[in-house]
């Protein structure tokens, strides 16, 4: 039952005054740039039109969706089973829990520079091999697509997952243990208590780490950059180029509206879908 | 897979007598799931660790051994000549830098909690109309690439008179924080009941003396979760950093301007010097990480 | 490991902390992290170049050496200081004395951001005996100087001796065609059980498109925009896609070649003569620095310029010029050349004490330089902002070309268009080897 009170707005105030002044203006200028404004040739398209001219941006879209397809599923997956074994109380699981969330906190630069260490050609994977007598692999060879996905996909599950996992962890400590118990009474085998009990009562904390993510995992670029160069190109990988090497704000800006939208639009996606019916019904 | 107690069980029962015949099966089976367990759990850890480990090892190995190949993972001629230049020659600024970073870091924090907290609480408490506007307004500014933002900023930040101050360098990092400080404090307030705020208001107390007296103190952990997420946020931003400063720099900007041309082995070094603060956050925080995601956003 | 203890009062405790020490910490707006803090009358020095710490130290102790005032070396992104300039400038709110950075960073800038240094360029020209072409590049195609010529560089090619080894016989190594630049490449292939030791830095801030652009291309068709689509032009690409398949995958990869030929990987390598120098620096004997091959229509070479600048409406202008004009005596740019490897502008005579490492470098220059049939090539002039798009025209020609195999001829023709569109936008001459042309450069 809503109650009609100033309180909310006055408690909003603040951050709103605060996000329209140093966020919204940028903003919106920022917008209007794609469209040509400030620059000499008017109100325009044109800087549309050399974007998908682009045949880099069509790349990186392609990749940039590519990645969170295949990054995210793996993700979750393996932030779901950290959390479960984090809940099955094994010995050290304080040690564990603190070095799987030391990632939380290292910046994609860093983590972009200590993944490069351990592929290059004469990278700690490739000195591993040769020490058992194997040949070495081109892991980030251009030729090879898959192997540069494979390589930014675990370096971006090491960097990302830490995420995951605090926020599912966080939301299994509040789940009710009668519910798994009573399952266990009943006979449930492990893996129909995981999928009809416990993953139903984590949706609320699935929906916040989806959305994070999602919206995090469209940031994403200092880490592909490190590991291949110009040969794996993603979305805000192509803002920066065309703002700061090719010095063409307006492009830059096209770009950047083009991630506002696909990650506003993936958002309300998670929103509407994922509502979750038992916080509606708490009101 | 739940509680220990059962783990704990064969110890007893294992001393049995030999009347009847006991079924083993059971725990015999728990025993080897037990066992996988740990197998995946030691192997989650050395993915995790590898890497830490190994930009160490890299960081404090010798020019000459970063050349050679194949590499040894183990430290086989280690040096800190490597890092030593990195961090003390003169004029590489790290520890001025460390302490703006420092600076802008505890200044988000307290600029992004006041600012989001009473949001975080309004979206958690009430139902109110634009209450959805706001929160997509809010994941709009985590969407938005920086870099586009730059010049704009820059010229407001001039124009203020707060160009190349780390007070710029706060206000930016609390815009980019807020929408994780709000979303983390409105859950974390979720997570206090209503009831015993309701209780509070019926014996007496007025709405703040209610949310001063019985709110806070249990938000507080989360609240102080959210707040070593934000810090983290602004030690490892950039990009505003290193175009609002020219000469207050922060630690990361400072490091990347010196890295991007550096030879691999300074990269290296750069890379080590990053990961190591987030050792040492994560290890002092790591009680209250848990606190910081009460249930949801709805 | 979850609910762990914590006391409220220890909370309190460290927020009443951090609630006293942010103000105290921040007091000042921060600590200067260039040295010394920027008390008045010290010079801001922001610049593009010597990056690198070591090298920013270096620069640092020749900076104090030639110049009698204080100066903060601020080394910067070039996007940085665009992004900077770009704010402060129009605000007239100018924090930053002098810039220095390379032709393309200040032809971004442009007259919009920079002061007309026409009469301090006219000053020192009389002693330095600069070429001509350098008061070309410096007017950015208006007929003012926007900055005054700092420090020079060009590209040579590292060999380690191992790989002379493979050397067919009867090719001079000092003289090479790109033909035989090739035949060298397979022959160094085939002795290393099919790795190839050749390398190209095509990484994302490698300088691949200054050897399509400046090298390449004057080689072959004898100009660089003028003869972009040429049937000569074609040659070369299809020249470049076997020289590319004899050079390590890697290479898309190699922002600098110093790297990989340190660590073996690549025993010879193309690339700015400051981003090899590393290489040869442990063991000189073990090195060889030669010039770039030549091709049907000469030897085409590249040569880069780093400027002074002013921004405009900077404070303290008079100060600045003092420290530009010490910065453009022959001592202080040898010992640039000396300590980071960029050759000097002026007139100076570098057969003295050189590092050895720098010693090779010079000389492979100057077999450059004086070699028969030389072309010189310039950075685009006159494209000012426009100048990165241009090189992304070369970048991605060779990436459609070399490493996706599209048809030759097509790929030329589309990126022909995009190039005239930048031209056209930003009306610029030709330069450089192409002819002088009376208003905007056709692409052929």
């Amino acid at each position: 039952m809503p109650r009609r009170t100033v309180a909310p707005y006055l408690l909003l105030a603040p951050s709103a005054v605060f996000l329209l002044m140093l966020f919204g203006w940028p903003v919106v200028s920022g917008v209007l740039q794609a469209f040509g404004y400030g620059s000499t040739l008017g109100f325009t398209s044109s800087y549309w039109q050399r974007m998908a001219d682009d045949p880099r941006f069509w790349e990186s879209v392609r990749n940039t969706l590519l990645l969170i397809l295949v990054l995210l599923p793996v993700q979750f997956c393996l932030a779901i089973g950290m959390a479960l074994l984090l809940r099955a109380r094994l010995r050290f699981s304080g040690g564990y829990f603190y070095l799987w969330a030391v990632p939380l906190a290292v910046s994609d630069l860093a983590a972009g520079l200590v993944w490069l260490s351990i592929f290059t050609d004469r990278g700690y994977l490739n000195s591993m091999l040769a020490w058992f007598g194997a040949d070495g692999v081109d892991w980030l060879n251009y030729q090879s697509p898959t192997r540069m996905l494979l390589a930014v996909v675990l370096a971006e599950l090491w960097r990302s997952t830490s995420l995951v996992l605090v926020i599912v962890v966080s939301g299994m400590q509040l789940l009710p243990r009668d519910y798994d118990e009573a399952a266990q009474v009943l006979g449930a085998t492990p893996w129909q208590r995981l999928r009809h009990v416990t993953l139903p009562l984590l949706k609320p904390s699935l929906q916040v780490a989806l959305i994070l993510r999602t919206i995090l995992a469209f940031q994403a670029f200092a880490v592909a950059q490190a590991l291949t160069g110009r040969q794996f190109p993603l979305l805000i990988g192509e803002t920066y180029e065309w703002y700061v090497n090719l010095s063409d704000p307006n492009v830059a800006s096209a770009v950047a509206v083009v991630v506002l939208a696909i990650s506003m639009v993936t958002a309300v996606i998670y929103l509407r879908t994922l509502r979750s019916p038992e916080a509606e019904a708490r009101r | 897979m739940t509680g220990d107690t059962v783990t704990r069980a064969p110890a007893r029962t294992g001393a049995a007598r030999p009347l009847p015949p006991v079924d083993r099966r059971p725990l015999r089976r728990l025993r080897l799931v037990r066992t996988a367990q740990h197998l995946v759990a030691i192997l989650i850890t050395l993915f995790m660790a590898a890497p830490i480990y190994l930009i160490t090892l890299a960081a404090f190995s010798s020019r000459a051994e970063l050349n050679r190949f194949p590499k040894a993972v183990w430290p086989r001629d280690v040096s800190i000549d490597t890092l030593r230049a990195f961090l003390l020659s003169p004029g590489t600024g790290v520890l001025p830098a460390l302490v703006n970073s420092l600076s802008v870091g505890i200044g988000t924090l307290v600029v992004s909690l006041l600012i989001g907290a009473p949001a975080g609480y309004a979206v958690a408490r009430y139902g109110f109309r634009g209450r959805d506007a706001y929160q997509l307004f809010l994941l709009l500014t985590r969407s938005l690439p920086v870099v586009v933002l730059a010049i704009p900023l820059a010229s407001f930040f001039l124009n203020a008179g707060l160009y190349d101050t780390t007070y710029a360098v706060v206000l930016v990092h609390s815009v980019l924080a807020l929408p994780t400080t709000v979303l983390i404090t409105a859950s974390v307030f979720v997570a206090v009941p209503v009831d015993l705020e309701e209780a509070a208001l019926v014996f007496g107390c007025t709405r703040f003396g209610a949310f001063r007296q019985v709110v806070l103190p249990m938000a507080l952990p989360g609240v102080a979760a959210s707040s070593i997420f934000t810090f983290v946020l602004s030690w490892n931003e950039i990009l505003a950093a290193a175009v609002l400063t020219l000469e207050v720099r922060t630690l990361p900007a400072q490091v990347l301007v010196s890295l991007s041309e550096s030879p691999l082995r300074y990269q290296f070094a750069g890379g080590f010097v990053l990961v190591l603060p987030a050792l040492l956050f994560i290890l002092l925080m790591r009680r209250y990480l848990l606190n910081m995601w009460g249930s949801t956003i709805r | 490991m979850a609910n762990g203890t914590f006391s409220r009062r220890d909370l309190l405790r460290l927020g009443g902390t951090l609630g006293v020490a942010v103000p105290a910490l921040a007091a000042c707006g921060g600590v200067s992290t260039s040295g010394g803090g920027g008390g008045e009358g010290k010079l801001t020095f922001a610049s593009t170049q010597f990056k690198p710490i070591e090298e920013a130290d270096r620069f640092r102790a020749i900076l104090k050496a030639a110049y009698q005032g204080a100066v903060n070396y601020v080394p910067s992104e070039s996007a940085q200081l665009t992004a900077q300039l770009k704010a402060q400038v129009p605000a007239k709110k100018v924090k930053i004395h002098l810039v220095g950075g390379l032709h393309g960073d200040l032809a971004t800038f442009g007259p919009d951001l920079l002061e007309d240094l026409s009469s301090l360029s006219a000053e020192i020209s009389k002693t330095a005996g600069w070429e001509d072409s350098f008061t070309q590049l410096t007017q950015l195609g208006t007929g003012k100087a926007y900055y005054i010529p700092w420090m020079q560089a060009t590209y040579v090619v590292a060999v380690h001796k191992d790989a002379l080894n493979w050397l067919p016989s009867g090719f001079d190594v000092n003289d090479l065609s790109y033909d035989q630049f090739l035949d060298w490449a397979i022959a160094a292939r085939k002795a290393n059980r099919g790795k190839p030791v050749f390398g190209l830095p095509a990484g994302p801030e490698g300088l691949l498109h200054r050897f399509t652009q400046g090298h390449l291309y004057p080689s072959y068709t004898g100009g660089m925009v003028s003869t972009f689509t040429s049937a000569e032009a074609v040659t070369a690409w299809e020249y470049f896609r076997e020289l590319w398949a004899n050079c390590v995958p890697s290479s898309t990869r190699y922002d600098f070649m110093q790297e990989p030929l340190a660590s073996g990987e690549v025993k010879v390598g193309w690339d700015h003569v400051a981003r090899l120098l590393e290489a040869p620096k442990e063991n000189p004997g073990d090195w060889q620095m030669v010039p770039s091959p030549r091709g049907p229509k000469g030897r085409g070479y590249l040569s880069i310029v780093a400027g002074l600048a002013i921004p405009k409406g900077a404070p303290d202008q008079n100060r600045t010029k003092d420290l530009i004009k010490a910065l453009c005596k022959p001592d202080t740019q040898l010992r640039v050349l000396a300590e980071n490897g960029f050759f000097p502008v002026v007139d100076a005579d570098f057969s003295g004490e050189l590092p050895p490492a720098v010693k090779l470098e010079a000389e492979a220059v100057t077999r450059t330089q004086d070699s028969d049939g030389a072309i010189l090539a310039l950075p685009p002039i006159g494209l000012g902002e426009k100048d990165g798009q241009m090189g992304k025209v070369y970048k991605d020609a060779f990436t459609a070309i070399v490493l996706k195999k599209e048809d030759i001829k097509k790929t030329l023709d589309a990126q022909a268009k995009v190039m005239q569109g930048l031209i056209d936008e930003t009306q610029a001459a030709c330069w450089a080897p192409d002819p002088p042309s009376t208003g905007p450069c056709k692409v052929g």
